[in-house]
């Protein structure tokens, strides 16, 4: 069994038990034994000093491409759930869209033990919403669950056939596990590199119209009305995706929205100069889409923010912007990010930001943690709101170095990062 | 010389009034080198230049290539089809093995936005943006403009209408940004599905129909209408596009005022223009041909001293 | 050494110079016969111009003239950059066989001259080319000689020699100036 773990007189939040104070919190035997109180010393404890950090619920990420199997050259699922623990992640979804896809039991399982030998960040794979991802025939959804598989996506592409979209809906209720799809219109996105827009026209790139989002996302909404399934929104990146969430909501459709941080922060300003960095699927939008995202998180319309995580080879994105794949890193800045742009801008506190990145993406994936609850998971994050940094892609622990953010100063540095009761990160001084 | 055009020539819309200005006035005295029985100065002698293109061109390569040859630079083509380009060599890897080659100058034409920029970001070589994409292709938009210049003396408050696919347009866009600060009125006259949606914030008027256009220009650049578009649903077929936007004789006639008549070539002739348009008084198509040689002359030759390699050579020769 | 400019040759003189540049370009060529005056940009040209205008009122014809801009020509294009403003070359009529005079406002070190023979030869083979120049300040660096000289200055070190000429500067007139510091 594995030695105790104190961490002592941080700040500890955990939205999901209303509880805020400054304490020690106790690991033992991998779960939560004790919040809040002052201990004293313990035998051959691991004691990490927390004085003037927040201590939070660990964070969960619903939205990762970790490439294995297929593309290890770009990251595997260990340096994916290594790069998650850096940036605070004790867990993360592995999206399905790998070589060969994830869409059978047996590739579920490989994921999942994949995961568990990394001993990093724990790996909760999702299975594809059809074989192939090609949108003709559904996958063993039944048998992918028993292998382990938390929810289901055809992420990378949208499910086009409305009555494939049906059906996913109706047969996932089985298993109650959400269906997250990827809201793009394939023949209004159909080449298009960057938002549709004044800097597309200038730049001579195709851009892709807010409403080849829209136009999915509310039928998706309307599905989930018909069948009363979970549909889960990926990557919200637009004014009126949030407009139609908050209309599908308020009548009670079982429908939950993610949106990622960069579509939190940056504007297609990014793409001047043709950076392929700046280049990913949805678009970076207008800063009025970034200003209603960030509005839409305070109100609760958005329930998780996930990073969609894309490692790609440096080749890959050295290239004519037009050609350069879709996708930036995010895992290790995540955090910081949401920091720079949402918390110390004010529009919400770290109280909500743990809420979204740890709390309310463990609930609507029905994973254990998120939680300081007694006797839960002893997955924890220890970060520090206030560090400065400045981001340099060659430290990451990711294969990738596809970030926006190169040479940014962010707000917010994870210290420590513990799963299960067991320190799998900590910043050396 | 921060008035030159600094390194690399890659869009009219990084160029101040001043430079585009520059350009044109080097353009016409080197017209005349043209008109010689020896049609050659030896101001570039020594400098090897590049034209690296990666898509089909007959009068644009030809044209830099004649004003290479008479500024008496050393040229190699290098053409997509049947070189390492089409083996899937990546572009960054293509430039690489040029510079090590010691070249001075690469022209590109490229079929991607960005592409002569992401070049000239990697290499010291000065770069020529021969069109890339659907963004720019500044030495037409130079060009077009010495012509009209030509023509009108001064082009403020002129009046220049560009007509048909401004969507899919580098020559669109050139023309928009040096016509809009040499001080010209542009317009833009063509089926919706053909402009990009946000067209009213390059600045411009939008005409929907071809009569209202004639009825306010002094001058058309009528674009070449791609025979892809059909087949991508921009407009239902090329004779209707003719009925609707084609600038035919017809409709001239009932112009208020001549109109200088530009097309960047090649024509599809009876579509965006009709032959009898095309050959006619106003035409001004084979100007802009001459023209495109000394435009490119004065590029190759304001560039030419911006080049530290080369400078750095004539230094320690000295 | 002068610090401040020295008129070398007023207005008078320069008119009294360039009828005598006249009489011996006569003299040397026995007459107007085969004679062209080719200028170089800028005040070269205004010079041929005055010239012509001598040779006419002495010979009651018109004597052909051209312009030429070296600007092309120059062998200090990467060291110095390309000069913003290229001339106009224009050579109205056929050289070949004729007797060509270079016209120039100062020789300095000739690599003007040897840019501007280079270029007269893209244009034909002239029987004889002679060079007439307002001023000869020395400083040579090729070996290239006048014909005809309106006056030879000698110019101390850090000093230069300005022609001004009316219809460019609103005067005429020749100035030994003490060069500014850049």
């Amino acid at each position: 069994m594995s030695a105790p773990v104190v961490i002592r007189g941080g700040r500890i939040i955990d939205p999901s038990a209303n509880t805020d104070t400054v304490g020690d919190l106790l690991l033992q035997d991998g779960v939560v034994r004790s919040v809040g109180d002052r201990l004293g010393a313990i035998d051959g404890a691991i004691e990490i000093d927390a004085t003037g950090r927040v201590v939070s619920p660990g964070f969960v990420d619903v939205h990762c491409h970790l490439r294995e199997p297929g593309r290890e050259d770009v990251e595997t699922i260990a340096t994916g759930a290594a790069a998650a623990a850096a940036g605070g992640f004790t867990a993360v979804c592995a999206m399905p869209n790998t070589d060969p896809v994830t869409d059978n039991q047996a590739a579920v399982g490989f994921v999942k033990r994949q995961g568990e030998a990394a001993r990093q960040a724990r790996v909760y794979p999702i299975g594809a919403i059809t074989i192939g991802q090609k949108g003709e025939r559904l996958a063993e959804f039944g048998e992918m669950v028993g292998a382990g598989a938390v929810a289901v996506s055809d992420d990378g592409k949208p499910v086009v056939s409305a009555q494939m979209m049906r059906s996913a809906l109706e047969y996932a209720r089985t298993f109650n596990i959400p269906v997250a799809d990827h809201c793009e219109d394939p023949t209004l996105a159909a080449g298009g590199a960057m938002n549709e827009g004044f800097i597309s026209a200038r730049l001579g790139l195709k851009g892709i119209p807010a409403e080849a989002e829209e136009i999915m996302a509310i039928r998706d909404i309307l599905l989930a009305r018909l069948t009363g399934g979970h549909v889960h929104l990926c990557h919200m990146s637009t004014v009126g995706s949030v407009e139609l969430i908050r209309w599908g909501k308020e009548r009670g459709i079982r429908v939950t929205a993610e949106v990622c941080p960069h579509h939190l922060s940056l504007t297609e300003d990014a793409v001047e100069g043709y950076d392929t960095n700046a280049k990913m699927n949805p678009p970076l939008r207008t800063a009025k889409d970034v200003e209603a995202l960030q509005q839409a998180v305070k109100d609760g319309t958005i329930d998780v923010i996930a990073t969609d995580h894309a490692p790609h080879h440096y080749d890959e994105k050295e290239r004519e912007f037009s050609d350069a794949p879709n996708g930036i890193i995010g895992l290790e800045t995540a955090l910081a990010v949401n920091i720079t742009w949402l918390v110390k801008r004010g529009v919400v506190d770290v109280r909500t930001l743990i809420e979204k990145m740890s709390c309310a993406p463990a609930r609507l994936f029905g994973l254990p943690g998120g939680t300081f609850a007694k006797g839960a998971l002893g997955d924890v994050t220890v970060f520090d709101p206030t560090a400065e940094w400045k981001v340099d892609a060659a430290t990451f622990r990711s294969k990738g170095r596809n970030t926006p953010y190169r040479g940014h100063t962010l707000t917010g540095r994870v210290d420590a990062t513990v799963v299960g009761g067991r320190v799998v990160f900590q910043r050396g001084e | 010389m921060s008035g030159l055009l600094g390194k690399d020539l890659l869009g009219l819309e990084y160029l101040t009034a001043e430079q585009i200005t520059q350009v044109l006035d080097t353009a016409v005295p080197l017209k005349e080198i043209s008109e010689r029985a020896i049609k050659k100065v030896p101001t570039l002698r020594g400098a090897t230049v590049v034209n690296l293109f990666f898509e089909a061109s007959t009068r644009t390569r030809i044209s830099f290539e004649f004003a290479e040859k008479r500024m008496s630079a050393d040229t190699v083509n290098v053409a997509s089809a049947g070189s390492s380009v089409s083996k899937g060599e990546t572009l960054v890897d293509t430039a690489r093995n040029l510079e090590a080659m010691r070249i001075d100058m690469v022209v590109i034409r490229h079929g991607s936005s960005g592409a002569a920029r992401f070049l000239a970001e990697r290499i010291e070589s000065n770069v020529i943006n021969a069109g890339d994409g659907t963004h720019e292709h500044p030495t037409q938009g130079l060009l077009d403009l010495l012509t009209l210049r030509d023509r009108f003396g001064d082009l403020r408050g002129k009046r220049v209408c560009i007509c048909g696919d401004v969507l899919h347009s580098r020559v669109a866009r050139s023309n928009i940004w040096g016509l809009t600060k040499l001080g010209a009125e542009v317009a833009v006259c063509g089926p919706r599905s053909l402009l990009p949606n946000a067209m009213e914030e390059f600045n411009v008027t939008i005409f929907d129909r071809i009569e209202q256009a004639i009825e306010w220009a002094d001058a058309l650049n009528i674009l070449r209408l791609q025979l892809e578009r059909m087949q991508a649903g921009h407009i239902p077929s090329l004779r209707e596009y003719n009925r609707v936007f084609g600038v035919t004789r017809e409709r001239l006639e009932r112009a208020p005022r001549d109109i200088l008549i530009l097309h960047p070539g090649p024509m599809n002739r009876g579509v965006e223009i009709d032959s009898d348009v095309a050959d006619g008084p106003h035409s001004v198509i084979l100007d802009q041909v001459t023209n495109g040689v000394a435009v490119r002359m004065a590029v190759l030759y304001l560039l030419a001293g911006h080049n530290p390699k080369l400078a750095a050579a004539a230094k320690g020769g000295a | 050494m002068p610090a401040e400019p020295t008129v070398v040759l007023t207005a008078r003189a320069v008119e009294r110079t360039v009828r005598r540049m006249a009489d011996e370009l006569l003299e040397l060529n026995d007459g107007i016969e085969r004679l062209i005056l080719v200028g170089i940009q800028r005040r070269g040209v205004q010079i041929a111009e005055r010239l012509a205008a001598v040779i006419a009122e002495r010979e009651g014809r018109d004597v052909p003239r051209g312009a030429l801009d070296i600007t092309l020509y120059r062998d200090d294009l990467q060291s110095v950059g390309p000069i913003p403003l290229v001339g106009r070359t224009d050579l109205p009529v056929e050289i070949d066989g004729q007797v060509v005079v270079i016209v120039d406002d100062v020789l300095f070190t000739g690599r003007t001259i040897r840019a501007a023979l280079d270029e007269l030869a893209d244009f034909g083979r002239p029987a004889r080319i002679l060079l007439a120049v307002l001023v000869d300040r020395g400083g040579r660096e090729l070996p290239i000689q006048p014909d005809v000289v309106g006056k030879t200055v000698d110019v101390p070190l850090g000093h230069r020699i300005d022609v001004l000429v009316s219809a460019l500067d609103g005067r005429d007139e020749v100035v030994l100036a003490p060069v500014k510091p850049a």
